[in-house]
């Protein structure tokens, strides 16, 4: 056994500063140019927006539960009509928790936190190839912050055109309250997100590319940094798109161009902008780049979980080439199904059919995946840590997520279930209960490596339990739901025939979704107590391959105390003929071969 | 005690396709499903949306009940085992890109035919109304005595949708402001409406009687209450309608006109 792979006791990279000025505070926990201390500040940012996303969601279920109610604690704050919530807020509401937990919390947290975290450690680096560039684009997340969160208070309130912001609802001012500055804003701050997510991108594959240590080839790389390769091409090739259409959109609102508004376009009485233009244009537009963005928001999270489920399994993973070509595949034909949102649309439905071809051949890398990973826990030696259990649960909820697709993908069913509850469920599978429990997976895993200290396992199983609980009790009914044809984004459906009965239903999920929200409260008092006071990791507490196990926790600036020199794959799990079950990527062959005699 | 922390888990994770199950098959009783089907074409729907969820149901159980038994049998606290070192198999991996690619291949193909009836096979018949999305109600538009829509004697009407039952229907689908979703959930039928697009929707009620209108695409705050009836007549009963909504018409406002130039075009 090398050195190298016993825990140590923690050692810091960095030197306590003897004389802590403001300018050296500042550079090194504000404007920091270390990737570990950018993961970081992505990490805090995103999960404090995650609350803010979760706030937003439960009032959104409140309104669906009991319409026109008065809304309890903060209802006397933001309604004149004394507490209860008016129709333009509710569109406000939706519209914002998609374009937050979308845009400010899935997308950095798994490229900007775990991307940045993890990237230079696992492949061998001391830092990004661009740290500049690296800063940068945490930087450039503060005016979209700012510009997100300053839209709640312009007049007209907040964006409420849906996340999609669909034309010429979102491009008419006249067409809604909130599509006056709050629109203006949301189209801002989407532009700095993608400035952000494309410094990052150039920077990820910059690195993954030219810094792998000495020994690190393609195929050594862990699923993460795969995965992290791919989403970061995804988003250099699909962005620019998005961008494009932001600035039409935001002419169209301020300089009256006429991109998304067609001919004689009366909205509240009034003829709109120029016309000429085609309101499809922007879905194809909008779609282009936000359906592979919908893999940019998995494919991370599928990376670390085949990560944490191997290290829990004790066991290599199964089919590693197969794993990675098929998030090669997912990204490739993820380009070429966007239109699988637009099938009622309005666009030629022969296109469609071209559509639903691709779409039903992308279910089949995502169905190898789920495979792989039941694969990858069969035979094994299952730790029941909490990172584990999320992990887990990422599976058997993602195998939910990715079959209700397939309802979606068939057009014909499409034309009933499209725009209800069933896509509600189906993205929330594979969002929430696929991604974010796939994050926390990650957080529980390594967050030894970021603080130095574990978190506690008990409060862990127990926010693990109680989220998977009420996670299903709120998302999984969506299902039922949607086959009712419950349409999403309505305030008030009850007044329908076909859907007055279903309030009791709807009543039960919210009940659920408050308990989720509050299940979160276990999980922040763990993450702050456990970052002081939990017990000191060693450099590797989970006896795990990867080279972000052999620097100090928490690493130093330069992460590693010695060059590390890769000589195999990341899942030497279980080698047969030496004593320890697992081989991490740096130890020497001879002294596996030393070891292997002694126990001889 | 670790064995029994283990089993815990495990059954938590068989809860997974017990409940999923039971969910779906108490939904129906409940009235919780899908809605009664009054259209000639809704059953190439609802048989596909059955023959899929058969079909999903089968891997849904199938790969939650393996995921469950793995960590139930090779739970690290039910001995000293260790765990197989083997990187994968190629004919496993086979197995499972071929079964699947093929099942999703036919699944594509086999549901184009209904695709196409539904959207691309446009009877050859004219528009019995023309149906405009407006903030947020539905305008109606019927042909008058000559039988020609954008005429003088249009009839025009809100969100009271009345047609013929027994017979192919054609609905021109337009929209005046924003995006709308035309959506009859007994029909099946959703189309969105888009400003400059003109949209034909086609479909032959079975039943007689009235069902919602909903609109399914967001059109502004009031898109909750952007709500209508469809009610289906007999043909006889159907032209009688008519005939006395011209006459209502005619006696009350013929001014409606200059409203309705301009949907004309």
């Amino acid at each position: 056994m090398s050195t190298v792979t016993t825990p140590v006791s923690i050692t810091h990279g960095h030197t306590p500063a003897a004389k802590h000025t403001l300018s050296t505070f500042l550079s090194t926990y504000v404007f920091s140019k270390d990737h570990k201390v950018i993961g970081l500040q992505f990490l805090f940012s995103t999960l404090l927006w995650f609350l803010i996303g979760g706030l937003l969601a439960l009032a959104v279920r409140w309104q669906v539960a009991w319409p026109w109610s008065d809304v309890p604690v903060v209802g006397k704050l933001f309604a004149q009509q004394g507490g209860q919530m008016s129709p333009e807020f509710y569109t406000m509401l939706f519209t914002m928790h998609a374009t937050v937990m979308i845009f400010l919390v899935i997308i950095p947290i798994l490229a900007g936190a775990f991307g940045n975290f993890l990237i230079p450690l696992m492949i061998g680096a001391d830092d990004m190839a661009f740290p500049t560039l690296n800063m940068l684009s945490y930087w450039f997340m503060w005016p979209a912050f700012f510009a997100f969160g300053a839209s709640f208070f312009v007049e007209g309130g907040a964006a409420s055109s849906g996340w999609t912001s669909y034309p010429p609802l979102s491009t008419n001012v006249a067409s809604a309250p909130g599509s006056g500055w709050g629109q203006t804003l949301w189209l801002l701050g989407l532009t700095f997100v993608g400035v952000s997510s494309m410094l990052g991108s150039v920077n990820y594959m910059t690195t993954i590319i030219l810094m792998r240590a000495p020994g690190m080839t393609m195929f050594r790389l862990p699923m993460t940094i795969w995965a992290m390769f791919i989403t970061a091409i995804l988003q250099a090739f699909a962005l620019p798109v998005l961008t494009a259409a932001g600035f039409m959109q935001l002419a169209d609102r301020m300089f009256a161009t006429g991109f998304f508004t067609p001919e004689n376009n009366i909205v509240n009485n009034a003829v709109a902008g120029p016309g000429g233009g085609q309101p499809l244009l922007w879905q194809h537009l909008f779609w282009f780049y936000s359906h592979p963005a919908v893999y940019i928001m998995i494919l991370p999270a599928m990376g670390m979980v085949s990560d944490i489920l191997t290290c829990f399994a004790r066991k290599p993973l199964f089919g590693y080439r197969p794993m990675v070509y098929s998030i090669a595949g997912i990204a490739g034909l993820g380009f070429i199904v966007w239109g699988h949102h637009m099938f009622m649309s309005g666009m030629n439905p022969a296109l469609g059919i071209t559509f639903m071809v691709s779409t039903m051949m992308i279910a089949l890398p995502s169905a190898v995946k789920t495979f792989n990973w039941l694969g990858t826990v069969w035979g094994g030696r299952v730790q029941f840590t909490t990172s584990m259990l999320f992990a887990l649960s990422f599976v058997s909820m993602f195998i939910i997520g990715g079959l209700s697709g397939i309802f979606m993908a068939a057009t014909p069913v499409d034309i009933f279930i499209h725009d209800t509850y069933f896509i509600v469920a189906h993205f929330h599978y594979v969002l929430f209960a696929g991604t974010a429990m796939g994050v926390w997976a990650a957080i529980y895993f390594w967050f030894p490596k970021m603080f130095g200290r574990m978190m506690n396992e008990s409060w862990g199983k127990a926010h693990f339990f109680l989220t998977f609980l009420f996670l299903n009790g709120t998302f999984f009914t969506m299902h039922i739901l949607g086959a009712v044809g419950f349409p999403r984004r309505l305030a008030d459906a009850y007044h329908y025939e076909t859907f007055h009965h279903l309030q009791p239903m709807n009543a039960f999920m919210t009940y659920c979704a408050m308990g989720m929200v509050a299940s979160q409260i276990i999980f922040a008092v763990n993450f702050f107590w456990s970052m002081f006071y939990g017990p000191v990791a060693g450099r590797n507490p989970w006896h795990a391959n990867g080279l972000e196990w052999t620097a100090p926790s928490p690493p130093g600036h330069g992460n590693f105390d010695v060059q590390p020199v890769v000589y195999r794959g990341p899942y030497e799990y279980s080698v047969p003929g030496i004593e320890s079950d697992h081989l991490m990527q740096t130890d020497p062959p001879n002294a596996i071969a030393a070891a292997a005699a002694a126990v001889h | 005690m670790n064995r029994l922390v283990g089993m815990f888990w495990g059954l938590l994770f068989l809860a997974v396709p017990v409940l999923g199950v039971a969910t779906f098959a108490v939904a129906p009783s409940i009235n919780v499903w899908l809605p009664k089907d009054v259209s000639a074409h809704g059953y190439q729907i609802d048989s596909l949306f059955y023959f899929i969820l058969g079909l999903t149901g089968i891997v849904f159980i199938a790969t939650e009940v393996l995921l469950f038994w793995f960590i139930w049998k090779y739970d690290a606290a039910r001995g000293d085992h260790k765990a197989v070192y083997i990187h994968g198999s190629q004919t496993f991996e086979l197995v499972w890109t071929i079964i699947p690619a093929a099942t999703l291949l036919f699944l594509a193909i086999y549901q184009m035919n209904a695709w196409a009836n539904v959207k691309m096979r446009r009877p050859d018949i004219p528009p019995t109304v023309e149906v405009v999305g407006r903030q947020f109600e539905w305008r109606l538009r019927y042909p008058g005595r000559d039988g020609m829509l954008g005429t003088a004697d249009d009839i025009h009407l809100v969100n009271d949708l009345h047609l013929p039952v027994d017979e192919e229907v054609l609905v021109q689908l337009k929209s005046m402001d924003v995006l709308h979703s035309f959506f009859l959930p007994n029909l099946r039928i959703k189309q969105d409406a888009v400003p400059g697009m003109k949209i034909p929707v086609w479909f032959q009620a079975t039943e007689t009687g009235a069902f919602d209108i909903v609109c399914a695409e967001l059109c502004g705050w009031g898109h909750y209450k952007m709500k209508g009836r469809v009610t289906f007549v007999s043909r006889p009963e159907f032209d009688r309608w008519l005939e006395r909504k011209y006459a209502e018409q005619e006696a009350t406002q013929p001014s409606i006109h200059a409203g309705g130039e301009i949907v004309a075009n």
